[in-house]
Formats: C-alpha cells, structure tokens, sequence
C-alpha cells in the first residue's frame, strides 16, 4: 500500500530501552509507523516483543526512550495516549463469564465510545470478526478460535488509530486465519496496525514493512517490497533437463556477462548468482537453447523472509 | 469511568456463587442475632420499666446488632473482595483495563465501589430489622443513623484493606486469608496498642495508633456518639489503603 511521504506517523518510538535486573529485554529499539501502514514485529521466542508492544501500549514503563501515539506522549499522558490505541495482548483479556455482545459492549464504554454509538460500534467489531452467530454465548464457552476473534474484536471497536496484535492468528485453523488476515489487512487501510507473529508467510502476506528484533535489539527493518526487490534480483533459479556436468556447465555460464558464480541448487536444478546491473536470463535462455540442455525453467530465486530471518538469528535455538 | 468498572465487577461477583452465599449466611446469622436479642428485650422489658431512664429497644437490640454486623464484616469482606484484583491478575484480564484509557486510580476507585455496593445491601437489609418495629415501638433514629455511619465507615476501612491485599496476589484465596489476617491484627492489636501509648503519654503516637484501629473507632458511633476523630481516622484508614493500592498497581507497571 502506498503511503505518502507527509501523512503523519501515529506512534513512534524513540531509544525504547527495558531492563529487568541485569538482564536488559529490550535494547534501544526505534520504531515509526504511518497511517495505513501494517507492520510485521519478527523475532525468535524472547526477542523482546511482547516487552516492546507491553511498552508501546503502556503497560510497562520503559528504562528509557520515549513512545508517543499520535503525538500524545505516552508517559507524560498515559490515559490521552492509550484513547487512539486497540491492544490483543498475547492472552485475550477476556471475562469467560459475559456473554460477547456483553464483553464488546463493557470495552466500547471502557474505550470511551459516545453512548450513541455504542451499539453501533459494537455491532461493526461483532461483524468484522464473524462473531454474529455467538454474539449471546458466553465467552468461556467458545472455542479458542473464537475467542481469539474476540480478542480483536475487542482492540478495534472503538475504531483506534493504532491497533497493536501479539500474535493474532495463534490458535486458529486455517481458514479462520485466512479471515483474519484479510481483515487485518482490511484494518491496515484506514488504520496503523503493528503485529507480531511467528509466521512467515503471514508477514510477506499482509504487512507493509518488516522488523525484527534478535537479543532485544532491531537487527533489521524495511518494507517487504524492498525485501523481494533486494533478493530477488541477485540470484536465478535455472532448471536443466540434459544437463552438462557441472564444471562444464560453470565454464559455459560464466561467458555470459552478468553470471557471477554457478551452483547446484538441486536434482538438475542450479542457482546463478549474477551480478546485479546486468540481467543475463537472455544469455542464458539462448545458450541453453544452442547447446540443447533443455531449460525447463528459469526465474529468481525466491528469497524468503525465512532466508533474511534465518540469517539475522541464526544460532539461535528455535522453539 | 468508575462506574462502568464498578458495574463490571458488581456483575462478576454475582455472577459467582461467593456473593451469594456470603450475603445469605450474613443475613442469616444477623436475621437469628436480632430475633435473640429481641426475644430477651421482651424478656426483661417488665424489670426495665422499673429503671429511672429505662434503655430503649434501639440501644439493648439495635446497637448489639450493628456491632455483631461490623464483627461478621471481618471474614466476609474479604471474602467479597479477593477476587477483585487477584483474580484479574491471575486470568491476565486486568490488561484490558490498564491498556483502556482509565487511570489507575479509577479503576482502584471502580472496585472499591462495588465492593461498597455490596455492603451497603447488607447493611440496608440489616437496618431494615429494626426499623420494621416502627409501627409498633419509638425508635431512636438518631442512634439508627450513627450505626448506619459507624457500618458503611468500618465498611469502607475493610474493603480498602482487603483490596490492597488482593492487588497483592494472583491467588484470590491467599488473599482472602491475607485480608482477615490484616483486619484481625488491627482488630486485636490496633486498641491495645492505642491504649498503651495513651497510658504512657504518648498522645500523638496513640492518636496516629487508633488510625489503625477500626474497631476502637466504631465504638463511639454504636453508642450514638459522632466523635468526629473516630471518623476521621476511619476515612483516614480506608484513603491510605485506597492509595497503597494505586501504587501497588502503579509499581506493577514500573517493576514488570
């Protein structure tokens, strides 16, 4: 999604610092998201996320830095701040003993919705995130999908202007996630929307820009454009049906201008570097084509987020 | 805002069996309590009457009565309120009100108010005993209104205590047993440590001692006195434990 230059930014972060005792959580972390913005928050289990997104929406005061969420600092006015903020945090906040309209409606009056357009809110947030059919069961009885679903419900009825999700498709099937994440990106329109996520795909699926924080500090931030565009044009996948062995093949490969290096990437399948201002699919197309090795395909390389992921915390025990 | 978390938690404990049954054996035990008395007032009426200034029913039946009631308060207001924060904190949900715009404090005055809207039906209910003889005997309506002054006072200095014990924990039946343990120490020592220090002349300790002491500071109200420091060391005890609670909650944002 586009996003002009001079749309204001609705929460930014500056020097964001967090220890517990000696052990520091979170480190000097920067951070600035615009209007219409989704940002995906990476990191392995106890990167600092949840401290981050706890210090983001004022549940936890930072050592040092500042958060301010649409111009209003958060700790000279905590209460100003966290009126344009909708919070999922990692466990819903959820009372298991109120019916879901019930719940939606206590937190449209907690967020301050005007009395007029309590009902309305409440019915907008119920029909977004597909809770029309168990709108009058109680929350404790609904299955962990559902609840989810309410959870969010929850941070958008009052219409924030930051909505910050911990982890928003955690527990759902698949097709569930699919609805969530299309109304995240949904939210993402009109809204600036943060999350953090273990998943991927989520991430290059419905986010703008990308951070990920390693060791409580951010080791690497851009747009998921700049991501696909950085890789892709470095590397191509050439898949040979007749192949030549692959010294041979190295020999031949390196003639046509732009190949760098030649490598095996699989069964008849090769990776080739080339360099970045000359494009040699050409080259190779009529090489192979001259020499009869059957091309099969040839493309870029898909350079995942995983790669980027992988290695910025690489070493790292995964759980 | 206090009142959306005052109706919150109103309906989170009736939704569970612990305000119902605590506000059935209260009434049981008072409902037994007054009739007892009542039936020996009729008892001894005939031998009362040849008394000079005879006490009235309000005095032998009405006061024991609210006296009984501040006794009972004891176990069940913290009963009432352990839930209030402990539990918040235990199913994580107390994240849905400091994330919401509320300061700490209207959410520490929100639970103080339903806890209070609890105390006051029983304390309603048990006025209504006594004053349902009105058709048939002269009450003393004055003493009637210090009584119900000295129960809602003591009432508010218990349930301020037994919400900071219940900011305390996650586990509501640790705080429950805190809470007693917290307002029988005041009960038990509070009067004793105030008459000591009285006795040895120190008045400003004793004076800042009965702050801590409920108990000592209903007295004068049961017997129809408005002594206005009983009153304001009964304010005194429920303000300082409102605001340990506040802080409690501020802390929890600055420690983690």
């Amino acid at each position: 999604m586009p996003v002009s230059a001079e749309s204001p930014a609705t929460i930014s972060a500056s020097g964001l610092s967090r220890s517990f005792g000696s052990h520091t959580a979170v480190d000097n972390v920067d951070l600035a998201l615009k209007r219409g913005e989704v940002l995906g928050f990476l990191g392995p289990n106890g990167a600092g996320k949840t401290t981050t997104m706890h210090m983001l929406t004022g549940n936890l005061a930072p050592s040092a830095g500042a958060v301010s969420i649409c111009g209003v600092d958060m700790l000279e006015s905590p209460v100003a701040a966290k009126a344009h903020i909708g919070y999922l945090p990692e466990t819903p906040p959820l009372y298991r003993d109120m019916t879901v309209s019930e719940f939606l409606d206590l937190a449209a009056r907690l967020h301050r919705v005007p009395k007029a357009r309590q009902r309305a809110a409440v019915d907008t947030a119920i029909t977004r995130c597909g809770l029309a059919e168990v709108r009058r069961k109680l929350i404790g009885s609904l299955s962990k999908g559902y609840q989810q679903r309410v959870g969010i419900a929850q941070a958008i009825v009052h219409e924030p202007d930051v909505i910050i999700l911990d982890e928003p498709t955690v527990g759902l099937d698949p097709n569930q996630i699919r609805e969530i994440r299309a109304l995240i990106r949904e939210l993402g329109n009109a809204h600036s929307v943060i999350l953090s996520t273990h998943i991927l795909p989520e991430v290059e699926a419905i986010c703008d820009r990308v951070q990920i924080m390693h060791h409580g500090k951010m080791v690497y931030a851009d747009t998921i454009a700049g991501l696909k565009q950085l890789h892709s044009g470095r590397t191509l996948l050439v898949g040979l049906n007749h192949p030549p062995v692959i010294d041979d093949l190295r020999a031949a490969l390196v003639q046509v201008p732009g190949v760098v290096e030649t490598d095996i990437a699989g069964d008849k399948l090769f990776r080739v570097r080339t360099a970045t201002d000359i494009d040699p699919t050409e080259g190779i197309v009529a090489l192979a084509a001259s020499r009869q090795w059957g091309l099969r395909q040839i493309g870029p390389a898909q350079t995942s987020l995983e790669d980027v992921f992988v290695n910025l915390t690489r070493g790292e025990e995964s759980s | 805002m206090i009142f959306t978390i005052a109706g919150k938690d109103l309906r989170t404990l009736f939704t569970s069996p612990v305000a119902w049954v605590v506000l059935t054996f209260v009434q049981l035990i008072i409902g037994y309590f007054f009739l007892k008395r009542f039936d020996d007032f009729l008892e001894i009426q005939p031998q009362l009457l040849k008394l000079p200034s005879p006490p009235g029913f309000t005095e032998l039946v009405a006061a024991p009565t609210f006296s009984t009631t501040a006794a009972i308060m004891l176990f069940a207001v913290p009963l009432l309120a352990m839930r209030l924060i402990a539990e918040e904190r235990r199913n994580q949900t107390m994240t849905l009100l400091t994330s919401a715009p509320v300061s700490t404090l209207d959410i520490v005055l929100g639970k103080f108010c339903a806890i209070m809207a609890i105390l006051l039906i029983i304390l309603t209910l048990i006025s209504l005993m006594p004053l349902s003889l009105a058709v048939a005997t002269r009450l003393d309506y004055r003493l009637i209104a210090s009584l119900l002054i000295g129960g809602i006072l003591v009432a508010a200095a218990f349930s301020a205590v037994s919400l900071y014990v219940s900011s305390l924990t996650a586990q509501p039946l640790v705080a429950a047993l805190g809470a007693f343990g917290a307002l029988l120490a005041m009960v038990l020592l509070g009067e004793h440590v105030a008459d000591n220090l009285q006795a040895r002349g120190l008045g400003v300790l004793a004076a800042f001692a009965q702050v801590f002491s409920p108990v000592k500071n209903y007295e004068p109200l049961g017997r129809g006195i408005i002594d206005s420091y009983a009153i304001v060391c009964l304010t005194l005890l429920t303000a300082l434990f409102l605001a340990l609670t506040v802080r409690q909650l501020e802390a929890r944002r600055l420690r983690g």
